[in-house]
Parts: structure tokens; C-alpha cells; sequence
């Protein structure tokens, strides 16, 4: 490669730092920016269930189940709160720790006692997953440029003003939207997932702040991007298995030492015709419910849940029955269950998306009735709670729903919007060879004498 | 497809492709996604296509021989075929982002194996960014050499994070790679050797051989003396920067 005629080169790729998704010709590009805007509802529940939060764009909002109380965020890091799209949330395992982050670049750990905001961190990027380790002295989050950073929390104790700390890399996927971060249940590995069809699985070391060097496996088997990651916790495997769903409508079952796919489960052609709007059936999030091999998976356009189970011995995966929702167009956007509560928490809605006024709604709901592993049993079924049944009743519901009733035809446009932006962010754009040449237009050196 | 008359890509004596029709721009984009086929896994990698006379079906058994030498940035081929004939027992393939220069790759390969009948069979090329693909290709522990001959120096400095050598991409090289695997970079640019030397040094999973294991590796010399780009440095009169390093376990 000569070094001199490098510098003369124009190159395309210069207005893509911030942003992997190149620019498509003008009125395209701002739609599609616009597009992926939107930020879906998320919730995430505490592992003993004493509290749940919900994140609708830039809101968070925490109940506590203990007392029945609507929860005040407390953050004097010096920001108020979020400025943008909340993008991640997460409990950490030992449920001492809460972490959120999103499109205003910062990364905020909570304390889950007094609900005050201990840490905040800068990323360079906006953040698209986060996790936290199993002994809360670790915080990951991954950019879209596929950088997976990390950094300390040092025991901290009430009165301490909150920290700003530096994250440093831990490891990277080469230039591609990291979409799920997840520690292995026994703590000894970090597995990512990204746009690229790939999950990683690294070793996680002593001293994470050299980063995450040794790679212990690759599970390579899905079609199209990876969206959601969750691990099923077996006493056989203290690594737990690892199970994945993708734009390929899939749900996989990998086992991570070795990488190899143990099962695929075709969630796209169970789905009934009528069910669905549409045909796209990308998997968009997976939540284990602890004590029983279950899981519960959320499809696009799916007015409900897909419960799968898992066979232990035989590896498997297979439908057990889809849950829907009557009477409501609920579109869960996102899942969350705690350890021991045997509860599936539900949320559906969407921030910034277009035609909206209400964009500050969320509904959530709730599915109780797992049962442990028993394919005998027929007494009781997965049932979807009425809202005055679910814990917490109608505060809980005021407080993370923002209201409520609410007008149900919002959160199918909402759930439409969200899978447009999905779309728009984690599929590869495809282009015919005109506008391919158009789009290198603006380069200079197409000139082909050497 | 070979000597053929109305092809003038091809010259018509050695069954050769000539450069020239194969001209394609020193740099390409490893950020843009490319549409060229990726396989799922490295089992779907198919051996069959790539060394057709060892592999005549397109079934595999788990037993047999995988590739084992990767040449990154392979350019026009010119150490694939001195490696080729230097370790005839050995699959090897490259990898390259740039259409047309592999396809010339692909001509010159085809090329040889007609006028060398029984060899150049186990050396092959594809098309791919080997910076977001390499677990696709090769599995863990699969190498035992890897080379990055010359590559884009990608000199402003928002532009190092597309450096074909990185901290991050390392990891993955250390991955494909076997303990006891050796990876070879050069270049003529002062400014990148010292990054990749400073890269492979610090990298807890590698560490440099020595002068002795380094005059010992016939390997070496092809560095500076096998490709294009190196041929045309020296012309020029001017300096490589070599760093060769060996895959260690990571100590814990």
C-alpha cells in the first residue's frame, strides 16, 4: 500500500463515526434517522421482585413493591436524570445495583435501597446494551459501534456524593451494534451479541480493567441479527445455556464453552397467521422464568407470548403455547421476570414516534401461573392477570403506565414503530448497483489510469 | 476460462491473468457492508470449491485436513504462491476485501494448477472482511500461521480503529490461531510497525520470537521478498518493519 496517496483519499466512511447507519439519499435518510428514534418501553423487574421499573424514552420509573410506594429517583451526579432515550436497563443478580443508559450517552448505576443515582458514567457513543457482574463490582455497556466498555464500582457507602468514573474497553465486536450484554450465571463469562448474526462468549477476568482478552467460544448459527440473549440456569451446567432470538425468527439454544448450537426452535412458522400483522416474526426479546425450563419469547406483531420449554436432558427446545392477550391490541415491546416471584412482567410502548401525542404511555401487564417443570399438570395454565390483580394494583400501574386507562390504539402504532425502527437499525440495508454507484458519487479518485 | 483468444485478460502464452485488467484502488472500505456470501460457520465453509482436487465432494468428514495458513490482505497472491509450493502438505488461503484484485488472485491460482499439474492445489483466495468474519472462516485453535503483509496504514488518527491490527482485533487472532501459532506482520511505514509491534506486545496472549527462531523460520524472508508490495519497497530502496510473534496461553 503506497503511503502517500492515502491522505488524497475521500472517504466515504468519514461521516459514519458516530453513526454505523450510512446516509441514503436525502429524503430516505431523515425518515429512517427519525425512524430510529423511537426508543420501545422497556421494563426490568428486581430479582426478589421488590421493586420494577419501567423506562419510556427518557422517564424511568421504579415502583417498590415492598411498601407499595411510587419511587423518587434521587440523582445529584449533576445531571437531571436522562436526556434522551433510555435504551437499557437492567438489575444487577445480587439485587443491590440498577443500571440505565441510552441515547443521551450516559451510563447511571442506581442503588436499589435509596434509589439514588451513585455512579454516572460518559460513553463516547450512544449505548445500546449493558449488564451488570454477578458481584455487583462491574458494570458493562456496549456502544453501536461494537465496543464493549467497562468500569469499577468500588464498595460505596450511603453518604458518598456519586462517583464519575472512566470505563475503559473490555473488549469489541469490529464495527457492529451490539445488541444484548449478558454475564454467564455462574460469573465466569460475558456474552454479546450482535448485528452481524454473531454471539460472543469471553472469558471474564479477575481484572476486567485489562480488558477481556480470551475468547472462549463463537455460537454462529443465526441468520440475520441477534436481538435478545437470556440463560436458562441448570444445576448440571453452573455456566448456564445460553438462549438467543434473532431477526431470522429463531430462538437457539447454544452451549457456550464449546459454541455449538444445541437447538433452533422455528418460532416464525408457529406463529398463527391471524396472530400477527404482517409477516415478520423477528424474536425481540427472550426472559427465562426461573424455577421452571420455560421461556418466554416476544415476537413483532405477536399480541402476546410465545412460551417455549426447554428439555434439560435431551437439549431441546420446543412451543409449549402461545399466550395471548384478548380483548387488548398488547404488543409487548419488552419482558422481565424476577428469581423467585414466578411472575411475567410485560410492557408495551414507544417514545418519539410519529403521529403521537401520548408518547409518554406505557401499558404494562402481567402473566402469572408457571408452574416448575411438570408437562403432566393441567390444573393451572399461564393466565394474564386483570390489573387489579397484579402486585402493586392500580398504584403500580398509575406510576409506571404514567396513567391508568389508556386508549389502547396507541401502542399498536407504538409496536409498529418500534419494529420499523428495529428494522431500520439491525437490517443490512440492501442496494441495486445504480444507487450503489450514486451513493459513491462524492468520491474522488474513481479515475482508473494507475 | 484459460487460454483463451477472445480474452485478453488472460496473456495467451503463460495462462496467466494479466495485472493490468485487474487494476483496483489500493484502499477499501473494511466499514461498508459488502454484499459478498459469508459462511454460516466454519463448518459451512465449503473445501470442496476452494481445493477441488483434494476435496472432490462437497461432504467433509470431521477428520479431515483444514486450512491452517491465513494470509490477510493477500493482495495480488504473491506469498500464497511461494508458501504454496514451500509447504505443499499445508492448506492455505487468503483473504481479500477488493472484487477485482480477487478475482486476479483466483486466475492467477487457476492458472498454475493448469500449468503445474499436482500442485498449487492447496492454496486458495475469498472475498470477504476478514476484520468482521475471521470466526466465520476458522475455527478456535484452527491456525498456525496468520499474515498481515503490508496492510492499510490508515494514517489520521480517527481512522486507527480500521487498522487491520488492533488491541481488540487481536483477541480474535488469538482465537483462530493455535498456541504456538505464529503471526507475521510488515509494512513499509515506520509509524504503523511501531503500533503493531506495540499492539503484539502488549497483548497478553503473544510474545515475540526470537532472533534465533526468527533466522531459523524460512517463513521470514518471504515477508520482505514475496509480494508486489514488497518487491516494489525494496526497488524503492526502502525500509519494512517486521514484528513476529508467537500464541501463548493466557497466563492466569
Amino acid at each position: 500500500m503506497e503511503g502517500t496517496k492515502m491522505d488524497a483519499r475521500v472517504d466515504e466512511c468519514e461521516r459514519d463515526d458516530g453513526n454505523t447507519q450510512e446516509d441514503a439519499p436525502m429524503e430516505e435518510s431523515e425518515q429512517n434517522n427519525k425512524d430510529m428514534e423511537v426508543a420501545p418501553a422497556l421494563v426490568s423487574v428486581h430479582p426478589t421482585q421488590s421493586s420494577v421499573a419501567v423506562a419510556l424514552g427518557s422517564d424511568l420509573r421504579v415502583f417498590n413493591l415492598l411498601d407499595n410506594s411510587a419511587v423518587s429517583l434521587m440523582d445529584e451526579s449533576g445531571g437531571a436524570y436522562h436526556n434522551d432515550s433510555i435504551r437499557c436497563i437492567k438489575y444487577g443478580t445480587n439485587g443491590k445495583l440498577f443500571v440505565s443508559a441510552g441515547d443521551d450517552k450516559l451510563v447511571k448505576v442506581w442503588s436499589t435501597d435509596c434509589w439514588r443515582c451513585i455512579s454516572t458514567v460518559v460513553s463516547e457513543k450512544r449505548v445500546s446494551a449493558v449488564a451488570i457482574s454477578n458481584d455487583g463490582l462491574h458494570v458493562c455497556f456496549a456502544d453501536k459501534f461494537g465496543v464493549v466498555w467497562v468500569v469499577d464500582l468500588p464498595g460505596f457507602d450511603g453518604t458518598k456524593a456519586s462517583l464519575n468514573q472512566k470505563a475503559v474497553p473490555l473488549l469489541a465486536h469490529y464495527c457492529s451494534i451490539i445488541t444484548s450484554l449478558e454475564f454467564s450465571p455462574d460469573g465466569r463469562f460475558i456474552v454479546s451479541a450482535d448485528r452481524d448474526f454473531k454471539i460472543r462468549v469471553t472469558v471474564f477476568p479477575k481484572k476486567p480493567l485489562d480488558g477481556a482478552h480470551e475468547i472462549q467460544s463463537f455460537c454462529l448459527g443465526h441468520t440475520e441479527f441477534v436481538s435478545c440473549l437470556a440463560f436458562i440456569c441448570t444445576p448440571d451446567s453452573p455456566q448456564g445455556i445460553l438462549v438467543s432470538g434473532g431477526g431470522d425468527s429463531t430462538v437457539r439454544m447454544w452451549d457456550i464453552i464449546s459454541g455449538s448450537l444445541l437447538d433452533t426452535c422455528e418460532v416464525g412458522t408457529k406463529v398463527e397467521p391471524n396472530a400477527t400483522e404482517g409477516n415478520c416474526s423477528t424474536v425481540t426479546n427472550i426472559c427465562t422464568i426461573p424455577e421452571c425450563t420455560l421461556i418466554a419469547v416476544a415476537i413483532q406483531s405477536l399480541r402476546g407470548i410465545m412460551l417455549l420449554t426447554c428439555d434439560l436432558s435431551s437439549r431441546t427446545l420446543s412451543v409449549s403455547k402461545v399466550v395471548s392477550i384478548d380483548g387488548e391490541n398488547f404488543v409487548p415491546t419488552s419482558l422481565g421476570s424476577s428469581i423467585s416471584g414466578g411472575l411475567l412482567w410485560m410492557v408495551t410502548g414507544a417514545s418519539k414516534f410519529r403521529g403521537s401525542d401520548v408518547s409518554s404511555l406505557s401499558r404494562v401487564k402481567v402473566i402469572s401461573g408457571f408452574k416448575k417443570s411438570n408437562p403432566n399438570a393441567s390444573e393451572q395454565e399461564p393466565t394474564v392477570l386483570a390489573d387489579s390483580e397484579i402486585p402493586g394494583g392500580a398504584k403500580l400501574l398509575e406510576k409506571l403506565q404514567g396513567s391508568i386507562s389508556i386508549d389502547e390504539k396507541v401502542f399498536l402504532a407504538a409496536a409498529d414503530a418500534v419494529k420499523t425502527a428495529m428494522c431500520n437499525l439491525l437490517i443490512k440495508k440492501q442496494y441495486s448497483d445504480e444507487k450503489r454507484e450514486f451513493r459513491k458519487r462524492t468520491r474522488n479518485d474513481k479515475k482508473s489510469k494507475q | 476460462m484459460l487460454q483463451n483468444k477472445a480474452n485478453p485478460t488472460i496473456n495467451k502464452s503463460t495462462g496467466l491473468p494479466r495485472k493490468r485488467f485487474y487494476r483496483a484502488r489500493a484502499h477499501s472500505n473494511p466499514l461498508s457492508d459488502s454484499h459478498f456470501p459469508v459462511p454460516l460457520s466454519p463448518s459451512h465453509v465449503d473445501y470442496s470449491l476452494h481445493y477441488p482436487q483434494l476435496f472432490p465432494s462437497a461432504d467433509q468428514t470431521g477428520t479431515s485436513k483444514k486450512i491452517q495458513f491465513a494470509d490477510i490482505g493477500c493482495g495480488f497472491g504473491g506469498l500464497l504462491i511461494s508458501l504454496s509450493t514451500l509447504f505443499p502438505e499445508t492448506l492455505m488461503i487468503g483473504m481479500e476485501l477488493r472484487d477485482k484484485v480477487t478475482e486476479y488472485v483466483k486466475e492467477r491460482i487457476l492458472g498454475l494448477r493448469v500449468a503445474n499439474p499436482s500442485q498449487y492445489q492447496n492454496v486458495s483466495v475469498v472475498r470477504t472482511n476478514s476484520m468482521k468474519y475471521i470466526p466465520n472462516y476458522f475455527e478456535k485453535g484452527q491456525l498456525s500461521k496468520m499474515f498481515f503483509l503490508f496492510p492499510d496504514p490508515h494514517f489520521k488518527e480517527k481512522n486507527h480503529r480500521r487498522r487491520v491490527i488492533s488491541p481488540q482485533l487481536l483477541d480474535e487472532y488469538a482465537y483462530v490461531l493455535q498456541v504456538g501459532g505464529i503471526i507475521y506482520t510488515i509494512t513499509d511505514v515506520e509509524e504503523l510497525g511501531d503500533w503493531m509491534k506495540s499492539c503484539l506486545q502488549n497483548h497478553l496472549m503473544f510474545e515475540p520470537l526470537s532472533d534465533k527462531e526468527l533466522e531459523a523460520d524460512p517463513v521470514v524472508k518471504l515477508l520482505s521478498t514475496a509480494t508486489e508490495e514488497g518487491q516494489k519497497v525494496a526497488r524503492n530502496g526502502g525500509q519494512t518493519f517486521q514484528a513476529v510473534y508467537r500464541r501463548i496461553t493466557l497466563a492466569s
